[in-house]
This record gives structure tokens, sequence and C-alpha cells, in this order.
């Protein structure tokens, strides 16, 4: 598998390509769009011309400027959830993988009932109570994937734990708070990296499957699970302006799923079943 | 303890009681989750502009002025008996909404993992046995687009090419209670593609990897070195072993199944449990939500259960390793 590593396979660099080309649209859309993202430039549900490459939406906007100024709050609002998720689930996880057997069961036990309830069912219950904010979103999204994050962070940190340097640290007397930061972490932080792109991928479609129920991202403000939603009904006359939008957040998550399994293939082979968890 | 002396009836009966266990933190937390909260639901219901009065009023008509722990004894006791309280928007008992609804949720979801788990199953075995060839590459790349997609492109463009241009199918899945059989199938055939293609993809590509890690194990090797068929080896050595990992994928899959089914049923605007939560999400009658919410855990509760008990069931080794 040496050839792997000097150069990656078709599918990997077109995941690169495609992820690099998303991130350009999050970070320039606003200068790179050709019209504005709330301007009324057309006709509704115009098809895609010259003018306007994927047609207009719903209020006579252009499709593809939004899509592009839309990558911003999009990407941005899943990319937060995944890091708050990870930073919780995985201090959470390491502390379970020091601390003492009983507290271990409890995080562990706690987590599988939360496991038990289907991500989107939790996601509307939470979201009937608090009502659909921004900060909510983010928040209710991250709070529901840490638990995940939490099992992943813990299986690694206790095939970690066991191994001799961390006794050793823990005999001259480091504290817990070093064993997780200092010995475990480092060596859990590859596996780590990969289950982040598909934590965000999974976060990513969750975000977009909320907005497109209308209980995520609110209107005005351009977010494609949102513009899937307000042109839903074109479709029924043939048109397809929900699909653009659509089409954006599959590539984004196949791009993000093609390097990961790049990723996993390389650090999987050598190591055996340490990427399996 | 030898109470139970047949060790399957013991497992199925401390399954079942983990079971309705789980079912009963869940209920917590749903209870807990919507009413233990600053905005409750007299003031969701009546709107920022309501007078305190009016609030006060209606909180009391509602009950919600006694204690939380009250209330959930109150609605805990109910859901036992069958009643789910009463909807906030409509006065109706939601009980008799939500029935029909489940059932028109059951019949989808029903008949898309009727069709989806034998499909599933089948192709991720084929793939585990050709690995690496073209048959396993293909399934790999086409599996990996299906779950990676949102679930309403795959439904846009099932309507696109199907409803629309070929004029095959409706567009919405409207069903009636009268309706027969076959209408029904007929009408929900796009919703239930749909969700095929999002589970089989999942479970396939988890079967798969099931398979091949039964495949690497030593016997295997050793029954290839004996000399049998690769057939032979994986019909008779690697499946039997491969059932209990194969049991809790399609398990676990069914999940995707209930979160596709109520994107899916928004799309089609078919009358089930799903879209009736999301409605109520977005009107916040708090009682309807917790009453779907507390529906669909226990419907993936149970299944979980069954699928544990099954996977025992078939593989007498595991039967022995749980104390």
């Amino acid at each position: 598998m040496k050839s792997s590593l000097q150069r990656p396979p078709l599918t990997a660099i077109i995941g690169l390509v495609i992820v690099a080309t998303f991130l350009l649209l999050a970070i320039f859309g606003s200068y790179i769009a050709p019209y504005s993202e709330f301007e009324t430039v057309g006709e509704t549900w115009a098809p895609s011309s010259a003018e306007f490459l994927l047609g207009t939406d719903n209020l006579g906007r252009d499709i593809l400027s939004r899509i592009i100024i839309g990558a911003q709050m999009t990407i941005g609002i899943a990319v937060t959830c995944t890091m708050l998720s990870f930073v919780i689930g995985t201090v959470v996880g390491l502390a379970a993988s020091v601390a003492s057997n009983v507290v271990d069961q409890i995080f562990s036990r706690s987590v599988d009932i939360l496991l038990s309830i289907p991500v989107l069912i939790f996601a509307l219950i939470v979201l009937s109570a608090f009502g659909s904010s921004m900060p909510v979103l983010i928040l209710t999204i991250a709070l529901i994937d840490a638990p995940r994050v939490f099992r992943v962070a813990r299986a690694l940190a206790m095939n970690v734990r066991n191994l001799e340097f961390v006794e050793t640290a823990w005999l001259r007397g480091e504290s817990r708070w070093w064993l997780m930061t200092r010995e475990i972490l480092p060596n859990i932080l590859p596996p780590m990296i990969s289950e982040f792109g598909l934590r965000f991928c999974f976060n990513f479609l969750i975000v977009a499957g909320l907005s497109f129920l209308g209980l995520g991202i609110q209107p005005p403000s351009a977010d494609w699970g949102g513009m899937v939603r307000e042109n839903g009904q074109a479709i029924t006359f043939g048109i397809s302006a929900p699909i653009w939008p659509a089409l954006a957040i599959g590539l984004v998550t196949i791009g993000i799923n093609l390097v990961v399994d790049w990723v996993l293939s390389m650090n999987a082979r050598p190591s055996g079943a340490s990427a399996e968890l | 303890m030898r109470l139970f002396k047949n060790v399957i009836t013991r497992m199925i009966l401390e399954r079942v009681m983990l079971g309705i266990l789980t079912l009963f933190a869940v209920s917590v937390l749903i209870f807990a989750a919507t009413s233990i909260l600053p905005g409750d639901a007299a003031t969701a219901v009546l709107g920022q502009g309501a007078t305190p009065e009016t609030v006060k009023a209606y909180r009391e008509e509602l009950g919600l002025d006694r204690p939380a722990i009250v209330r959930y004894g109150d609605w805990l006791a109910g859901v036992v008996q069958g009643d789910l309280g009463t909807s906030l928007t409509t006065r109706q008992p939601i009980s008799d909404s939500v029935i029909p609804r489940f059932e028109n949720t059951l019949f989808l979801a029903g008949f898309a993992a009727l069709i989806a788990v034998p499909l599933a199953i089948g192709l991720g075995i084929i793939a585990a046995i050709n690995e690496g060839r073209l048959v396993d590459r293909v399934a790999n790349i086409v599996s990996l687009g299906a779950i990676s997609v949102p679930e309403f492109f795959v439904a846009y463009l099932l309507i696109l090419f199907f409803a629309v241009k070929l004029g095959l199918f409706p567009t919405l899945a409207t069903v009636f209670p009268e309706m027969g059989f076959f209408d029904r199938l007929y009408v929900t055939i796009l919703p239930v593609i749909a969700l095929i293609m999002i589970v089989t993809a999942h479970m396939l590509r988890m079967t798969r990897s099931a398979v091949l890690s039964v495949l690497s194990q030593p016997y295997i090797e050793m029954a290839f070195l004996k000399g049998l068929r690769r057939r032979s080896v994986i019909m008779q050595h690697a499946l039997p072993n491969a059932a209990a990992p194969i049991i809790s994928v399609v398990a676990l899959n069914l999940a995707y199944l209930i979160v596709g089914v109520v994107v899916i049923e928004v799309v089609f605007v078919y009358p089930g449990l799903g879209q009736y939560m999301v409605d109520a999400v977005s009107k916040r009658d708090l009682p309807v939500v917790q009453g779907c919410a507390l529906l669909f855990a226990a419907t993936f509760v149970a299944v979980n259960a069954l699928a544990d008990i099954l996977s025992v069931a078939i593989n007498p080794r595991l039967r022995r390793s749980r104390h």
C-alpha cells in the first residue's frame, strides 16, 4: 500500500477537488456570485439560460448566486456543530477512559439511552420546545452528535489507555488531565480526524433535512436545504429548480466521503483493526 | 436463579425488560425536553401578544400550573392506557389522529423494508464475496452516492423522471382510508422506491463489511486451505457466523428508515406520522410532538430488541457469553 501514500487514487482526487471548490465558495462566495442573494432579477422559475445558468427561484432570484452565497451559511453551520460536538464528545470520552469504572459506566449507560432516540426525532423534540433559531439549532445538533463522538473517542482511548506508557505516566504521578491530553489524545488523533469528516457529513445532512422541513435555517438567508423547500412545488411542473441546491448538498457529502475513504484506507491497513472502531 | 430453565426464554425476558426500561428513560427524556423549559406551551400557542391573564387562565386550563413530576405521572398513566392527551391546536384526542397515521407510516416503511432488507443483504454478500472486483467497486461507488445525497434529492429526481417526464406515477402519494390495497401500492410506489434506495445503500455497505470481517477469521482460512471451494466456504462456514452481525446491521439501519420516512412523507405529502409530527413541531403543539416522538422511539427500541433476540436465537454461541 505504499503507492497510495505517494499518489492518491482518482476517487480521492475527485473528492479533494470537490471539497476545495466548495470551501473556496464558502469563503469568497459573495465576491464570485453574479447576482445578489436577495434581489429579484428575473421571472419566477425562469429556465436556465446564459443569463441565469441554473434558472431563477420562486421569487425570481438567481439560483446559482444563491447556491454560491448560501455555501457559507450551509457549510459553516455544520462545521460549527461538528466542532462543538467533537470538543464535548472527545473530552467526556477521554475522561470516561481514565475515570473510575463507576463513572465510566454512568456515562456509557446514559449515552446508550440517548442513542436509542433517532437523531431527527430528537432534533424535532428540542426544536419544538425551544423554537428554531440559529443558536438553538447549532446547540441541538452538537448535543445530539456528541454522544456518538463520545462512543468513538472512548473506544479508541480504551485501546490506548492500557498500554505501558500510559500506565507509566500514571505511576509516576501525572494527573488524569495529563493522561488525557498528553498521553492518550495524540495517539487517537488520526482516526478521530477521519471520524470528524464522517460526523460532519452526517450533521450536514441533518441540518439540510431540518431546513428542508422548515425548522432549520430561516429565510430569507440563502441556505441549500431551505432553497429546496421554497422551490419544491416547481418539480410538479417539470422545473428542476429544487434539484440544484439538493445536488450541491449531495456533492459536498460525496466529496468528503471520498476523501475520508482514502484517509481511512491509508490509516487502517498497517495497524489493522484500529480504524474499524 | 434457576427460575427459567430455558436459556432462550430467560434471555428474551431480560431483553424485553431492558427494552421497557430504555423506553421509560426515553419517555422521561422526551417529557423533560418539552416541559421543563422557559417557553412553555401556553405562551407558544397564544403567542407573544397575549396578556398575562389569558396566559395564566390557559395554563390552568392545561394544568401547566402543577409541578412537572405530577404532570409526567399523569401523562405516563395516560400513555400506558393508550391515551396520548389532547392536541393544543385542534383540541382533539391525539390518539385518534395518531393511530391511522401511524398505520400509514408502518405501511410505507414496512413495504420499503420488505424489499430493501433481502435486496441489501443479497447485494452486500455478493459484494463481499467479490471483494475488489468490478461488482464490488460498482456497488461501493453507487451506494456511496446514495448515502451521500439527501433523501429529498432522491425523491425529487424520482418525481421529475417517473411522475412528470414519463407520467407513470402520481407526484403526490395521497391515500385515504377507503382506498383499496392495490391502489395504495400504486400511489406509494415512488416514496417506497426512494426509501428503498436510501436504506439499501446503508445496509449493503454494512452487510459487506460484516461479511468481510467474518471472512478474515482463521477458521475461514483453514476452510480454504483444506481445499473447499469458495462457494461452500462462504455458504457453510462464513454466513452462519455472519448472521448475527447482519441482523444487527438491519436493525441499526431501520433508524435511517425512520429518519428517511419523515422527510419522504413531507415530500410526497403522505398522511403519515412523520408529516404529522413535523406539522406539530412548526405549530409548537407539544403534546402531539411528545406522542409522535414516543411512538417513533418505541418502534425503534422494539426493533432493536427483536434483532438482539433473533441474533441470539440464530447463533447458539452467543447464548453462553451473556451472563
